[in-house]
């Protein structure tokens, strides 16, 4: 997958510009991000996993439904929607662009 | 449609024979993960020749069926439930495990495996070989969806594939049929085997994952370019007003299409059963034998039987709904208003499959780990509008809802009542999941996880399966439950005999039944007629439909009149407002009662749900019989 850059987001002041986005929720859409860990119990996480949803894979936003909620994201070949919730227990790699 | 008796019978002994013997049926599995392409597969090997069953026990449903795989050979083919994995949470992979391990007494061992996989997410997907092969059965790696991965520019080496993962490999279209020949002939025992090679630890997914990538960049996979056409319906489909918006427009025409689109194929039905049943009446003497034909088997069944087009209609369309893909959307549009009530967008598809029948959406639920999500879904399915109320919906919206244009051509009143019930329905659902979840069912939440797979055209093949297994199911209810209670309830309305003679219906044991029930029925507005159909619909909701067709044609053996008209000059407008509500809440359906006591393991929640959906019912059916009569 070619990654060219991942764009920056700022939410609410919290973030400074230029730190990327720590967890899945904070992405916008069309960002990508690495993922590092799910912060689910293992059950959850495993099927998160099956999914595609595996540390170490680049996680793109992709649309949300009408209110935001749940978001779409490509992830490993296909599209998965998440509720805002679970998005926030997965942690992005907070490092360089990834390569591949 | 054979039976498949053949895969049963194989005892242990059998199934350890390696070498194909004359006579002996050799059982093939399909394992595959959801969306793959599975059950094209399987409806293109087996065509017609294939039957619905259950894994016992657990009420996992699985198809079986016959292919013949050369001129005088046929093997028995098992579609599992799609998997991502093989390690067993949800029953769904419970089963799937333990058919490929042998553990079931409900089909032999297979002794060989079809893995069916998405070629156009080739590396994700073939995680799921690691496990699989390692089980050591034969296994063919079927990679499905050929025509999309050339349409997209995506190329892989089936060769490299198969050598490097030490098993035969081919690149099929199940939909056009393309490359099926390799399958043929793996089926049929033409192609040799190769040894496994190398295989990841089976429970490290991380590990199964970089080994899939491994052996797709050693065959030269490219994945595909994304599929373009379903981001931009995505963006629509999606879209913060558009996407609500065409959902509701959606539901709207399905509904709308349910009236005016079957109307024709219902009217000829219709004729047809009233012309051969008139026929019937001048042809064979006056008799006992005329009147149960004539009145209890024409004018009780066939009132049913008219509405096989409405309910063919509404498969078709939840049909194609789900094969192009816009369920899953549906699914995720719907997701808030399921969070608000306390339930996961898991339940959302088993309560959607509970708009044909409950009894598939119980077993469905069997996909929510959490037993107290699962537990709730199953106490609220039964509220949401099955296919079997859709008759008496509209037979009575028929009889006393004139039809005129609300919204231009495009909805009518009659559409409009139809969907104020389903609305109905879905209320007492989303009520009653609230309590349960804000009382005993409370629990934490389960992350909502929904794969969204890419539009695809519906495939009149599939779709016209599908409606012919609609189709058998609903006529073989009518052949047997439905007859069963006509001809019951003809006996009861023919008896006691006084004087050699059938007793005027008032009289008979169905007609004292019915006056002994009036006193509880009469606040609702219903009289002993409607009071003896309540009791028939116990069997099944729609056969109140053949019960008062039976009672209003032995009224008046003569009259032409159709069943709506004497309905109509029978019931009040609140009556009527009532039955509808009534149908609306109560758990008329013993099928749905047998499933939920076997899939909750007891009687505890079924007994508590049948008594909570009549209180219910009787409640509603009184209120809006009150309403009504003081409104008018």
């Amino acid at each position: 997958m070619q990654v060219g850059f991942i764009r920056k987001r700022r939410r609410a002041g919290r973030h400074r510009r230029g730190a990327a986005a720590s967890t899945l929720v904070e992405l916008r859409r069309g960002e990508q991000g690495i993922l590092e860990r799910i912060d689910l119990p293992p059950e959850a996480g495993r099927r998160l996993m099956e999914l595609g949803f595996i540390p170490g894979t680049v996680v793109t936003a992709a649309g949300c439904a009408p209110g935001g909620d749940p978001r779409v994201f490509r992830v490993d070949g296909s599209e998965v929607a998440l509720r805002r919730e679970t998005a926030a227990l997965l942690k992005l790699r907070c490092s360089a662009p990834p390569q591949e | 449609m054979s039976s498949c008796d053949g895969c049963r019978a194989v005892g242990p002994e059998a199934a350890a024979a390696s070498q194909p013997r004359a006579g002996h049926v050799r059982t093939v599995a399909i394992v595959g993960p959801p969306n793959s392409g599975k059950s094209t597969l399987f409806n293109r090997l087996t065509g017609l020749r294939q039957k619905v069953a259950n894994f016992p026990g657990v009420t996992v449903e699985h198809r079986i069926g016959r292919a013949k795989v050369s001129e005088d050979r046929e093997i028995c083919l098992v579609d599992l439930p799609g998997v991502y994995s093989l390690s067993p949470r949800s029953e769904d992979e419970r089963v799937t495990r333990d058919v490929l391990a042998g553990q079931t007494d409900a089909v032999a061992r297979p002794e060989a495996v079809l893995l069916i996989l998405d070629s156009t997410n080739l590396a994700r997907h073939l995680t799921l070989a690691a496990p699989v092969l390692s089980l050591g059965i034969p296994t063919m790696i079927i990679l499905n969806m050929a025509d999309e991965l050339r349409r997209r520019q995506g190329v892989v080496d089936t060769e490299a594939l198969a050598h490097h993962l030490g098993a035969p490999v081919t690149l099929v279209s199940a939909i056009e049929g393309e490359g099926m020949e390799a399958v043929y002939d793996f089926l049929s025992g033409a192609v040799r085997v190769p040894a496994p090679l190398d295989l990841p630890a089976v429970h490290d997914l991380a590990g199964c994952r970089q080994w899939a990538g491994r052996v797709g960049r050693r065959a030269s996979y490219r994945p595909p370019a994304p599929p373009v056409w379903t981001h931009r319906l995505d963006a629509v489909f999606l879209h913060p007003l558009a996407g609500p918006l065409i959902l509701a427009v959606v539901i709207l025409l399905v509904f709308q299409s349910m009236f005016t689109g079957a109307r024709p194929m219902m009217d000829a039905i219709r004729w047809l059963v009233a012309g051969s049943g008139a026929w019937l009446a001048q042809t064979l003497p006056e008799s006992p034998v005329r009147s149960l034909l004539v009145e209890g088997v024409w004018d009780g069944v066939g009132a049913v039987i008219v509405f096989l087009p409405q309910i063919l209609l509404l498969f078709l369309l939840l049909g194609v709904l789900e094969d192009s893909g816009y369920l899953a959307r549906a699914a995720v549009i719907a997701d808030r208003t399921m969070a608000r009530v306390g339930l996961q967008g898991k339940s959302f598809i088993p309560l959607l499959s509970a708009y044909a029948c409950a009894v598939p959406a119980v077993l469905a639920t069997r996909t929510i780990e959490n037993r107290r999500d699962r537990i709730a879904t199953i106490l609220i399915a039964p509220f949401m509008t099955c296919s079997a109320r859709l008759p008496v919906y509209t037979l009575i919206i028929a009889a006393f809802l004139p039809e005129y244009p609300l919204v231009g051509a495009l909805v009518g009143t009659r559409a409009a009542a139809l969907i104020g019930l389903y609305a109905l329905g879905f209320l007492a659902a989303v009520a009653t999941a609230k309590l349960l979840k804000s009382s005993v069912l409370k629990s934490e939440p389960t992350p909502f996880v929904l794969e969204l797979p890419p539009y695809r055209w519906p495939t009149l093949r599939s779709l016209g399966l599908r409606l012919l297994d609609r189709a058998v199911i609903f006529l073989r209810r009518a052949g047997t439950v439905i007859l069963l209670v006509a001809v019951i309830l003809w006996a009861l309305a023919h008896l006691p005999l006084a004087e050699g003679k059938a007793p005027p219906i008032e009289e008979s044991f169905i007609g004292t039944l019915g006056r002994t029930l009036e006193p509880v029925i009469r606040p609702l507005g219903f009289n002993w007629k409607i009071g003896v159909g309540l009791v028939s619909s116990l069997a099944a909701r729609e056969v109140i439909v053949s019960t008062l067709g039976t009672i209003y044609g032995m009224e008046d053996p003569g009259s032409t009149g159709s069943l709506s008209a004497a309905i109509r000059e029978d019931l009040s407008l609140g009556g009527a407002v009532a039955l509808l509500v009534f149908f609306a809440f109560a758990m008329q359906c013993f099928s749905t009662v047998a499933v939920v006591r076997r899939e909750t393991g007891g009687w505890k929640w079924p007994a508590l749900q049948f008594a909570y959906m009549g209180c219910l019912a009787y409640a509603g059916a009184l209120v809006a019989n009150r309403l009504v009569e003081w409104l008018v």
